[in-house]
């Protein structure tokens, strides 16, 4: 599309509705700022990837290998032998409906193909014309197509731009999950080199230095310093953490982005301060320091290679057991593929809080805890002290993130900490919240910049919702788990409903607690000053 | 009659023109789900656009102060912005609403041809305030960009002294 | 254009019954030997169908989870939405096989909303979903009494139900106007919803049709025409026992019903309504959620390369030790 078109036409005459055509038949138009810009050759060759290659989405040849589409059959055959859950979500949709208007990214754009069905018919039309007799017989009439490089474009196109957040899933009759189809997808295209940059990248970097920005080890541990520095000024404390330490009683992992993206990084001070406060015995890794896993978003393998860090990580540290942050898509993976992947943890031990005696039961097999299930433990049994006035200039509320909420079921632990550290906490509408959660519009590496009228409208459903709130309760702040969020939040907020930010559970902790030793504090963690403590002029 | 009676009469008949002009954006068989479906969080871009058109118009009928209802204009834009729309096509249901005006007045005499220059003056007032809203959002992303950017290093950026607080 | 292709060869169909019958007297081809073969596919194509989809594994524990997880003891799970013990899989299942408890999703924000009816379809959509599915079973049911010599009481039982109305001569079945009218509905909301008419396929209108056709003979034959009873009880169970004839007095409708049934048994273990089997064996639904509980273990996994802590300080020993980050080897 040209970038600014005049018609000369009379004004009243002009009609945009596109023309009306069957979706089998609508060529896709890769448009502008809704997709992501290629991989780099060289990041996809750093993991082997095939078919590195310089090529750009809205380019008429994608140089695909000659062979391409015995690769993408051959693929799709093997796909449909390893997962029930592909092969019976690509035969049983009676097409209905019940998900057509449950996608964030539909509703904010309109576009019928991003209704999940319809997503899904896209790849469905490939199958039933090579893989059902039906299809091949019947063909158009059974709703089956060829393979073209058009059909292929069209599935990379709306392959990436599904969040795999699940919402369609829940309302759907047979569960079908649009996530899953999309991974399909995904793990297909890459078997064409068809990746984006914005997770390639990542992997590579976090495959081979532990983490997805790519920071090396000497790196983290002094970047950290500054947030311990502002620790220090806002309650007099020094705190002095440990990094690869054998014998430590437990791992930490979290999201590397907690650790250098804003405003992630007071989350990970709220982290720090819990922790001090414990006495926790704890240690962070340099060689695990991503809890968050890009190669999720490329294909099985390449996510487990990079999630076998974690667990050879705290076998080779010696720790009894693991504490997960807050992170969204992190969870899925860790609590429904992890242990499947790079299990069984026997050499860990049934995870025992230190402080209350509290023993998960619910993560015996996996030995790995969240965050939210641990503070709330706490905070139960009376572990923690509160200032809950330092959180008074804050209107809350809760984002439930997608992964944790569908694909775990974190709903209550992460409400009960908040309520239990700051005064001020709405909801936003229920069809907006809990297992019926908006996403923020970026997940599932989706989070780049030259997307942004993408993320903008996938974005606007939840932000149409926390605008609600912020007009009828004055919410100033949106909590998430998810350091995905915690950007993409702050971003789609800042430009549909500025006067919201956004943070993190334990930001929300480190402010409200009392630490033994600690001076008056007079600034929130991000060095405001509290309320009733401003400086007079 | 008056013209702001007549208009304020026929209010809904009006809007629903409008709103037909802004679905245009729309492929046909989802524009429908964007005017049938009311319900704000189930579907918030037609929600917007509807709640906020009638805003507008009641502003414009009443004679209200333009400022006083360019928030309503600004929600409707900040969509717009995002869906793919040249300048001309995000903004051209503004002028529209002269024609829908006009169309429904017609053959009425009583109408006093001073009264509709009057509101159609402010109609144009309107437009370009939509262009500046509109430029408003499309450098808004830009800016988004580099915020974003910046956000998600901000302690790399610290380290590398490439951003600093001012000091005292 | 999709539902114009599928009238068409509903109505083909129908002709082809008729003709066989009527002018070809082709009795025996239509009240046997097709009703063999179609009962013949239609029960290999579902197993074979059931066993493809069994074979093949599932690697990963993936439920969707709607609710609460079961984790701290304080904390309320949501047994049905999130359950962490196959006896609550049991209930999540039949309450989405019973009561379409997914679909049912979309009215529950509806009742909340309070102020006026605003999207009244997908309320429509799980009632006639609802009505239709159980209509369609209990008329099934019904037809057993063409198998069974003497009638089972139960039957009469569920007659009687079905009869309360207490019209007309014969009593008039809720069911099968239930059926028709629910049937007819999902047909209707195909062609006036445009976002379901935009993703509609021939696949979604041929079996509709073909149900009400099939719907509308049955009806017809049981009020209207009254169709010789005790010939077509002869003919069904001549087939049961393997010892076929086909009795005079049988009206065409009646071979053109059991001809468009046939078509329905043979069209089914190809199509979507292979969902029947499907919902049972959809992972994101009849999963436990217990995946940190107990591991779950996925037949394929292999070993896979990965970049061991031993390549990693091998790349960054010495910038660890400067940094004061423990090492492996100094």
């Amino acid at each position: 599309m040209a970038k600014f078109t005049a018609k000369p036409n009379e004004l009243s005459k002009i009609d945009y509705t596109p023309p009306k055509t069957h979706w089998l038949e609508t060529p896709v138009e890769i448009r502008e700022h809704m997709f992501c810009h290629a991989a780099k050759p060289k990041d996809l060759e750093t993991v082997g990837f095939p078919y590195g290659r310089e090529w750009r989405p809205n380019d008429e040849d994608w140089k695909l290998p000659e062979n391409w589409k015995t690769i993408i059959f051959e693929g799709m055959r093997s796909l449909l032998k390893k997962y029930r859950s592909f092969q019976v979500f690509m035969d049983i949709c009676v097409r209905c409906g019940a998900c057509a208007d449950k996608c964030h990214f539909f509703l904010g754009s309109g576009d019928p193909k991003n209704m999940p069905v319809l997503r899904a018919e896209l790849l469905r039309s490939v199958y039933r014309g090579n893989f059902t007799l039906a299809g091949k017989i019947l063909k158009k009439l059974a709703g089956a197509r060829k393979l073209t490089a058009n059909v292929l474009k069209e599935w990379w196109y709306y392959f990436y731009q599904c969040t795999e957040c699940r919402r369609c899933s829940v309302f759907c009759p047979y569960g079908i999950d649009q996530a899953e189809i999309t991974m399909m997808g995904r793990e297909l295209t890459n078997m064409l080199g068809l990746q984006i940059g914005w997770i390639a990248g990542p992997v590579a970097n976090c495959y081979m230095k532990g983490n997805h920005l790519g920071l090396e080890p000497h790196t983290i541990t002094s970047s950290m310093e500054f947030f311990l520095d502002d620790i220090e000024t806002i309650t007099g404390i020094k705190i002095e953490p440990t990094f690869n330490r054998k014998g430590a009683e437990i791992l930490f992992v979290t999201p590397s982005g907690d650790l250098f993206a804003n405003p992630g990084t007071y989350t990970a001070m709220g982290y720090l301060m819990l922790f001090h406060e414990l006495g926790l015995d704890y240690t962070w890794s340099t060689y695990a320091s991503e809890g968050g896993n890009f190669g999720f978003f490329t294909t099985n393998d390449m996510a487990k290679r990079l999630n076998s860090k974690i667990y050879a990580e705290a076998k080779r540290l010696g720790v009894k057991w693991i504490l997960g942050g807050e992170c969204g898509h992190m969870w899925r993976v860790v609590h429904q593929y992890m242990d499947t992947w790079n299990g069984p943890a026997d050499f860990l031990e049934e995870p025992v809080s230190p402080i209350t005696g509290t023993r998960f039961d619910n993560a015996r097999a996996t030995k790995m805890v969240h965050i939210a299930e641990f503070t709330a433990d706490l905070i139960k049994n009376s572990k923690l002290k509160f200032d809950l006035s330092r959180n008074d200039h804050l209107n809350v509320t809760f984002h439930d993130s997608c992964n944790t909420s569908r694909g775990m079921g974190l709903l209550e632990e992460p409400r009960y900490v908040l309520k239990s550290v700051c005064n001020n906490f709405y909801e936003m509408p229920e069809d907006t919240i809990r297992e019926k959660t908006f996403c923020c519009g970026s997940g599932a590496g989706l989070n780049a910049s030259e997307n942004m009228e993408l993320r903008m409208r996938g974005g606007f459903p939840r932000a149409n919702a926390a605008k609600y709130v912020h007009e009828k309760y004055g919410v100033n702040m949106c909590a998430a788990v998810c350091a995905i969020d915690r950007v993409a939040l702050s971003t789609s907020f800042e430009y549909w409903v500025p006067g919201v930010a956004v943070c993190g559970l334990h930001e929300l902790v480190g402010n409200a607690l009392v630490m033994t030793g600690e001076k008056e504090r007079t600034q929130d963690l991000r060095l405001e000053p509290l309320p009733g403590k401003e400086v007079a002029e | 009659m008056r013209l702001s009676d007549i208009l304020s009469k026929n209010k809904s008949a009006l809007l629903d023109m409008w709103f037909e002009v802004m679905l245009k954006a729309y492929p046909a068989d989802t524009a429908v789900f964007m005017r049938d479906q009311k319900k704000q969080f189930a579907n918030p871009v037609g929600y917007t656009m509807s709640s906020e058109l009638e805003k507008i118009l009641s502003g414009l009928i009443a004679n209200a102060e333009i400022n006083s209802f360019t928030p309503h204009l600004e929600n409707i834009i900040k969509i717009r912005a995002v869906q793919g729309l040249t300048p001309s096509q995000a903004l051209s249901f503004v002028f529209l609403l002269k024609d829908i005006i006009r169309g429904q007045i017609k053959g009425d005499m009583s109408v006093n041809e001073h009264e509709l220059k009057e509101i159609e003056s402010r109609i144009d007032s309107l437009a370009l305030t939509a262009f500046d809203l509109f430029m408003n959002c499309r450098e808004k992303i830009y800016e988004l960009k580099a915020n974003e950017a910046r956000n998600m290093t901000f302690r790399l950026l610290q380290k590398a002294k490439l951003v600093c607080e001012v000091e005292d | 254009m999709g539902s114009i292709v599928s009238l068409i060869a509903v109505i083909v169909l129908i002709l082809i019954a008729y003709t066989g019958v009527k002018a070809a007297n082709l009795h025996f081809l239509f009240g046997v030997v097709i009703p063999y073969a179609a009962v013949t596919v239609f029960l290999t194509g579902f197993i074979y169908r059931i066993l493809k989809w069994a074979s093949v594994p599932v690697p990963f524990r993936i439920p969707t989870t709607c609710g609460q997880q079961k984790s701290l003891p304080w904390i309320k799970q949501n047994k049905i939405e999130n359950p962490s013990s196959p006896f609550w899989v049991v209930v999540r299942m039949a309450l989405e096989v019973l009561v379409f408890r997914s679909l049912f999703r979309n009215l529950k924000t509806q009742l909340t909303d309070g102020s006026r009816l605003v999207y009244g379809e997908a309320k429509w959509l799980w009632l006639a979903g609802l009505a239709f599915h159980w209509s369609l079973l209990i008329v099934l049911i019904r037809h057993s009494r063409f198998i069974f010599d003497p009638v089972p009481s139960f039957l009469h039982i569920l007659e009687q139900f079905d009869g309360f109305l207490q019209i007309g001569v014969p009593v008039l079945f809720v069911t099968g106007v239930v059926l028709l009218v629910s049937v007819t509905y999902l047909l209707i909301r195909r062609f006036f919803i445009p976002i379901v008419r935009y993703i509609s396929l021939p696949a979604d209108y041929f079996p509709l049709f073909l149900i009400i056709a099939i719907a509308i003979t049955g009806i017809e034959m049981r009020y209207f025409t009254k169709t010789h009873i005790v010939g077509v009880k002869e003919l069904v169970m001549g087939l049961l026992t393997f010892n076929p004839k086909t009795p005079e007095g049988i009206g065409w409708i009646f071979y053109v019903h059991i001809f468009l049934v046939s078509a329905l048994f043979i069209y089914f273990p190809f199509s979507k309504l292979m969902h029947m089997g499907g919902v049972f064996m959809s992972p994101t639904r009849n999963m436990v959620n217990n995946s940190r509980v107990k591991r779950h273990v996925n037949p394929w996994n292999y070993p896979v390369d990965v970049h061991t802590y031993e390549d990693y300080e091998n790349d960054f020993r010495e910038k660890m030790k400067s940094a004061g980050i423990p090492v492996e080897k100094e």
